[in-house]
């Protein structure tokens, strides 16, 4: 009883609003889910403002899939979830969307609570946002398409993953998907490039220099977690010899409000990383190995910008593409005896590749770094998610079903072979490590900077002076 | 009985379908929202056009993974898809009535060919009926209109078979004749109201999702959508 009273003292964690003070944020933190899930099983459902939302967003093209489905499960096979449960008819991607926005459509959002956390706990534990099923569909019922849908209307009604809801927060906040501010990242980039200028003289990471060629753009994680990315990069680019800079406002490419649902803190956040591509006039815009952050900032984000052409100010590429270009132009040249010499196979990630078409550039790459390149089965645009896309990596209510869910990427990289995953995404980095974490099949994985850096012919002119 | 089925009514029927699948098709149009949907339709119109014909192209033909995943499947799905749409169409009977009331004909098949087609649609259905029925993959994703759909698409073929070959059974040459052409009347004002209206719609939301990966998902960069 006497608990009971002073939880409800408690300001509430569960809102339909987003979190966008410091003070509510703390609150989040302080909670690691048990209170929050708690509340959340007793909120309300504002069903008018649920009803008003799908008058106004849901449209010809979902109501359609809705309804001309042919309920003939061709697309059950199509998603990794399904093949990872033992072919549960529960997972085939029709029947997860069917049960839960088709339900929703169909009642036009007269649900209860119990109603929308199922819809949470499909859309957030059962889909990735993978967009596989899509291409298998005869109809081109794209169902990634209609979960990242629900996910938005869930997040306004409040049923948002606990990590979804602190992660767009800290894109309100901060601006980034970690609690780093602009001052932190400046100091990093200055740390980073003190601490190895000494191996390569003359190396800096400008910071907001007008007119450079390029525009660096990075996920907090770095900063934050893996510093030396950032030192990596700099150094590749300071070999290739590119006029280059990073942004201090704008400086994060990622957004999970994207995985949350959170559309006008999408809008807040690439509009920041927009602004910072005017601000300093660069040429084009280079985003780190990082799938989602070339997802929301250069694929999704003109929309959210309201940008009529879908281009983002300056031509947008990914981090492979800048190599594979550095690559071919000889700006980067590579030790050829120094390739890669055991099996290595390659995770394509669907943001850039299924979603962004980035295919061949990641096996030319390849065949510059591996003597003994085995492809995944199926790949290209064909490739399994890794298991921890859309944000599931980060939630902790489903690790039990990521889990589950990587057993397909553990059957495709054994059938390789190879012993060693390249990957240039953090999140199939991190799946990939999970992944052996938990099922412990004695791989490695690396992104494709600390690689590149092994091999890297450093030019005589920028090699430190003997003393 | 037989004049009003085959006059008036006939002409209601076509007239609702026609209007109707004209009116889904314009609403299905109208509803498209570039930032909604975050595709820049009408500023990329060429690659959209691109994608949606590779969309469509993969599957018209049976050049897709999931006819290479799924052959069974797909070899009945556009069996029973071709026979549906070009036997009513091509059907000697038909084509007489249309040039006695409106003086146009065209090509016609041969009887024997319709017949068989006809079996083939109805095969199908029964096929598909049996899936229904025992594929749990199937079973959990059915609903009573995904029968009573099924049943309305092949109930013009069932009882043009019977009436073609003047089966008897208890009824008469005369009044499957006039079942029959009820049933397709009951077929053509479903469709623009039923998961039927995927006559249309799905070559809708084909172009759609070929226009997205033509536009933004890759079509610029890599291939659009891959099959
Ligand atoms: C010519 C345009 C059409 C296209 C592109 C088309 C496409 C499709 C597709 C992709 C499916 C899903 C896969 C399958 O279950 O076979 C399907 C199913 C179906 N179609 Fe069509 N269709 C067309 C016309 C029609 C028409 C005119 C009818 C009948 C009036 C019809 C009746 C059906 C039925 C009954 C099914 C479901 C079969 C089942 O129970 O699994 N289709 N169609
Ligand atoms: S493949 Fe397409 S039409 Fe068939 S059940 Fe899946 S979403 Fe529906
Ligand atoms: S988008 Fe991916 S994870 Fe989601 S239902 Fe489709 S195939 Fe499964």
């Amino acid at each position: 009883m006497a608990q009971e009273a002073k939880n409800q003292d408690l300001p509430p964690l569960v809102t339909r609003k987003a979190v966008k003070t410091k003070k509510e944020l703390d609150l989040l933190l302080g909670d690691k889910g048990a209170r929050y899930y708690k509340e959340m099983e007793v909120f309300p459902v504002d069903t008018a403002a649920l009803k008003k939302t799908l008058d106004a967003t849901c449209k010809s093209r979902l109501r359609t899939w809705l309804e001309i489905c042919a309920h003939c499960s061709l697309c059950a096979d199509s998603c990794f979830f399904y093949l990872a449960n033992d072919n549960d008819p529960k997972q085939i991607p029709s029947y997860k969307i069917k049960s839960t926005l088709g339900e929703l459509v169909k009642r036009k959002g007269n649900v209860d609570t119990k109603f929308m956390i199922n819809c949470m706990d499909t859309a957030w534990g059962k889909c990735t946002c993978c967009n596989r099923c899509g291409m298998y569909c005869p109809h081109g019922i794209d169902m990634g398409v209609m979960f990242g849908y629900l996910r938005g209307l869930c997040f306004s009604q409040g049923f948002v993953p606990h990590e979804m809801k602190i992660g767009s927060c800290m894109h309100w906040l901060y601006n980034a998907q970690m609690d780093v501010t602009v001052e932190d990242y400046v100091e990093t980039c200055e740390w980073m490039a003190e601490e190895n200028e000494e191996y390569y003289p003359g190396l800096e990471i400008p910071v907001d220099k007008v007119g450079a060629d390029i525009m660096y753009v990075v996920n907090a994680r770095e900063p934050k977690h893996y510093p030396q990315d950032l030192a990596e990069a700099a150094i590749l680019f300071h070999l290739a010899g590119e006029s280059w800079t990073v942004p201090s406002k704008g400086w994060e490419g990622t957004s999970l409000a994207m995985f949350a649902g959170d559309w006008a803190c999408c809008k807040q956040q690439v509009e920041g990383v927009y602004a910072a591509m005017e601000r300093l006039k660069v040429k084009r815009y280079v985003g780190t190995e990082c799938g989602h952050q070339h997802r929301a900032t250069i694929t999704e984000g003109p929309y959210w910008a309201g940008r009529k052409s879908g281009e983002p100010p300056a031509p947008g590429l990914h981090y492979v593409e800048w190599v594979l270009e550095a690559l071919e132009t000889g700006k980067l040249k590579l030790d050829p005896a120094k390739k890669i010499k055991e099996p290595v196979t390659l995770q394509d990630p669907c943001n850039y590749v299924r979603n962004h078409g980035l295919t061949d550039v990641t096996r030319k790459i390849m065949s510059y770094i591996a003597e003994d390149f085995r492809e995944m089965s199926p790949n290209r645009e064909h490739n399994f998610c890794c298991g921890g896309g859309g944000g599931m990596n980060g939630i902790g209510r489903y690790r039990e079903e990521r889990n589950i869910g990587l057993k397909v990427k553990r059957e495709q990289i054994l059938a390789t072979g190879a012993k060693f995953v390249v990957s240039a995404c953090h999140n199939c980095w991190d799946a990939i490590r999970d992944l052996e974490e938990v099922y412990k099949i004695g791989i490695k994985w690396s992104f494709l900077k600390p690689i590149l850096l092994e091999m890297v012919i450093v030019p005589d002119h920028l090699k430190p002076k003997e003393e | 009985m037989y004049e009003f089925v085959s006059g008036p009514l006939a002409l209601i029927s076509f007239a609702i379908f026609f209007v109707g699948i004209i009116i889904r098709i314009v609403w299905y149009v109208k509803g498209l929202d570039w930032q909604l949907d975050r595709v820049a339709y009408s500023e990329k119109l060429g690659a959209g056009i691109k994608g949606a014909a590779r969309s469509l192209f993969h599957w018209l033909l049976p050049l897709n993974r999931t006819t290479a995943n799924h052959p069974v499947f797909m070899a009945v799905t556009y069996l029973f898809h071709i026979c549906l749409v070009l036997t009513p169409i091509f059907l000697m009977a038909h084509v007489v009535l249309i040039e006695e009331s409106w003086n146009i004909s065209w090509v016609t098949l041969p009887d024997k060919v319709a017949d068989y087609m006809t079996l083939a649609v109805i095969a199908a259905g029964i096929f598909f009926l049996i899936r229904r029925l025992t594929d749990p993959n199937v079973k959990i994703l059915t609903t009573a209109s995904d029968y009573i759909v099924l049943a309305i698409a092949l109930a013009p073929f069932i009882t043009g078979y019977i009436a073609y070959h003047q089966w008897e059974l208890g009824a008469g040459y005369k009044f499957w004749l006039i079942i029959h052409i009820l049933c397709g009347e009951i077929m053509l004002i479903a469709i623009p109201f039923t998961k039927l209206s995927h006559f249309v719609l799905s070559f809708c939301s084909r172009i759609q999702l070929g226009m997205d990966y033509g536009i933004k998902r890759g079509g610029t960069k890599g291939r659009g959508i891959a099959w």
